[in-house]
């Protein structure tokens, strides 16, 4: 199973997808494609033997993150949107301007650069959650319970949005 | 890979996926004639012997019946929303092992159609997906009944997701490890070697946890026929009615097989080593799967005849006041115990 | 290890081959007559009353929100569970780490229910 066609193909799926958040007018739609995207990441992680991030692409931000998203759309009630007003034009000079600067960066390296996809080496052949686990609670174990901290953080201002009662 | 191993990955996935659906119009079946019989009435008996090809004239049916898209839905997201709950649903059943290697061409074949070292992972995040099912097919619908059932459903799913993820992580202390295959190797032996014995407080949590994700009673809230209709699938006809049907089946078939791998000693069959009676001993352990996964289908509809509804700030108090607090602290029981245990 | 992953990919053409032919299906074999008060959405019986897509109660998106913070703790939590048999011949302080990491959610988690985040009225 040639291993790069299917990174094209996720690839393709990816950007594309991504495309169609943005331009789609319907907030759920483009949602939906954001979840498509989340799935082609996924599936480059698994392609890169990452599994446990592979899993966790799914499980945070496709299976938690969004659904919260298609919540606040459905709240704000966003489905059935008007054209944008037109002072958007600004900003849309702007992401055109830097879409043009990022496609320029990515061919000054495909052209200067070696033009081949480099191979990731893997470091740990098998239970990458095992190896993921080794390195939370040892090296990084700093980084781990402060993100407890952040978590915190996060669920006193949930508090704070419940009080407000809008 | 080469072709053979091509073609056994095929034969599994199919026979897999041929046994899921059969179970699927079985437990159809069942559900309705032992309901029957609890309520002392007779159920379907016209259709085959005792009305065993009801499923299947069903399934015609719904076929042939038309295929109603309503006025104002937005009808993209309706005819997707069915498939994006149904085909996860079909998809889980792929990492759980169901019964112990067995030697065909001289080569050694795991009865599981793929040994995945995310393993239970990959069964809760596809359970997170079918949310979009639920949520989408209310949202699309054009019905009021169909929004506040999609909705209800989704925060349901979501909050008992939790303490199905924590009642998992206490048998993934004593394990080790995510694979499904080792889940069930940990616990071979004599009969309390079973995670059930170990981890009382942990199948409690699973098994109420299961019941709320799978919709059914007495936690099936979004389709309280009394208050919401149909809830999320109220609009829907044709196949696509039936295939949110599907789905609830194919999930409870999962939620079964994962709740006999986790708790029950997977394919197991106490006092007797498996891998050392050959063919024999593959046959056991298979029919041993079947029959404690069996058990847990019918728990299903036996449950549901027997526990009233609970009113959904009930069902959400449960989840958040009860639930989650109680698997937390079965995991911190567990691991310490496990490290008084290793130190003393 | 990556061809572990290929059956799951047969699965899904299989799943989603059936539910797609099993949707064309119906679309093709049923019947096709339509009239205006079939197409109406069912609201017992009477001609439906104002917008559907109406904004609803601020709960189910407090709800999302609590989900996202518990989920990111629990995804935590599985690494932690399976190294933790290996770690404990180091010594104790791999339960300790995690009692620290959990205490502090768990002062978190008080904190809402005290403040009714958790109440459903």
């Amino acid at each position: 199973m040639p291993l790069s066609l299917l990174f094209y193909f996720a690839a393709l799926i990816a950007v594309g997808s991504a495309i169609l958040v943005v331009l789609n007018r319907n907030a759920v739609y483009s949602a939906i494609f954001l979840v498509l995207c989340f799935f082609s990441l996924a599936m480059i992680y698994l392609l890169l033997e990452a599994y446990f991030l592979a899993v966790l692409e799914i499980f945070i931000y496709a299976g938690a993150i969004m659904v919260l998203f298609l919540f606040v759309v459905m709240l704000l009630n966003l489905g059935r949107e008007k054209a944008l007003p037109h002072f958007m034009k600004f900003q849309r000079a702007l992401s055109l301007m830097l879409v043009i600067l990022f496609f320029f960066g990515v061919s000054l390296i495909m052209v200067v650069g070696s033009g081949e996809l480099h191979q990731p080496t893997i470091k740990f052949s098998s239970g990458s959650v095992y190896a993921l686990g080794e390195a939370l609670f040892t090296k990084f174990l700093l980084p781990f319970e402060v993100a407890s901290l952040l978590l915190l953080v996060a669920l006193i201002g949930t508090v704070y949005l419940a009080k407000r009662k809008i | 890979m080469d072709l053979l191993g091509f073609i056994i990955i095929l034969v599994k996935v199919l026979v897999v996926f041929a046994a899921t659906m059969l179970t699927v119009l079985v437990m159809i079946y069942l559900e309705r004639r032992v309901s029957a019989f609890m309520q002392g009435r007779l159920g379907p008996n016209r259709v085959g012997p005792q009305g065993l090809l009801q499923p299947i004239a069903d399934g015609i049916k719904f076929m042939m019946k038309e295929d109603i898209v309503p006025a104002g839905a937005d009808k993209p997201i309706f005819i997707l929303a069915p498939a994006i709950l149904l085909i996860p649903a079909l998809m889980t059943f792929a990492v759980i092992p169901f019964g112990s290697d067995i030697t065909l061409f001289g080569r050694q074949i795991p009865l599981q159609v793929a040994d995945v070292n995310v393993g239970i992972l990959y069964v809760l995040a596809l359970t997170s997906i079918g949310v979009y099912g639920i949520v989408l097919a209310g949202w699309s619908s054009n019905s009021k009944y169909s929004l506040l059932g999609g909705l209800r459903s989704s925060a349901q799913l979501i909050s008992y997701e939790l303490a199905m993820g924590l009642a998992v992580v206490s048998i993934i202390l004593l394990s080790g490890s995510l694979k499904l295959n080792d889940i069930v190797a940990d616990q071979q032996g004599y009969l309390f070697s079973w995670n059930v014995f170990k981890q009382p407080l942990a199948f409690i949590i699973f098994l109420v946890a299961v019941y709320a994700e799978t919709n059914r009673l007495p936690f099936d809230l979004s389709e309280a026929e009394q208050e919401l209709v149909g809830g999320y699938h109220t609009e829907y006809s044709s196949i696509k009615f039936a295939m949110f049907f599907m789905a609830e089946y194919a999930n409870m078939i999962t939620a079964a097989a994962l709740t006999v791998t986790l708790f029950f000693g997977g394919w197991d069959f106490p006092l007797v080593d498996e891998s050392s009676l050959g063919i024999l001993g593959t046959v056991l352990s298979v029919c041993s799967f079947i029959l404690k996964m069996g058990f847990f289908l019918f728990l299903f509809i036996w449950v549901r005849w027997t526990f009233p509804r609970f009113r959904y700030d009930q069902l959400m108090k449960l989840g958040w006041k009860v639930m989650l607090p109680l698997a937390l602290f079965n995991i911190f029981i567990t691991a310490g115990y496990l490290t008084v245990r290793a130190l003393v | 290890m990556i061809e572990n992953y290929f059956p799951i990919f047969i699965v899904f053409i299989v799943a989603a081959g059936f539910t797609f032919v099993s949707l064309i299906m119906t679309h093709i074999l049923g019947p096709r007559i339509t009239n205006p008060v079939k197409l109406m959405p069912y609201e017992s019986g009477v001609d439906p009353l104002a917008e559907t897509r109406i904004r609803f109660s601020i709960r189910f998106f407090i709800i999302a929100l609590l989900f996202i913070i518990f989920d990111i703790e629990i995804i935590f939590l599985y690494p932690w569970a399976v190294v933790f048999k290996d770690f404990l011949s180091f010594g104790s302080f791999i339960f300790f780490e995690m009692v620290i990491f959990l205490a502090i959610l768990v002062f978190g988690y008080v904190y809402v229910w005290r403040n009714g985040a958790l109440d459903w009225e």
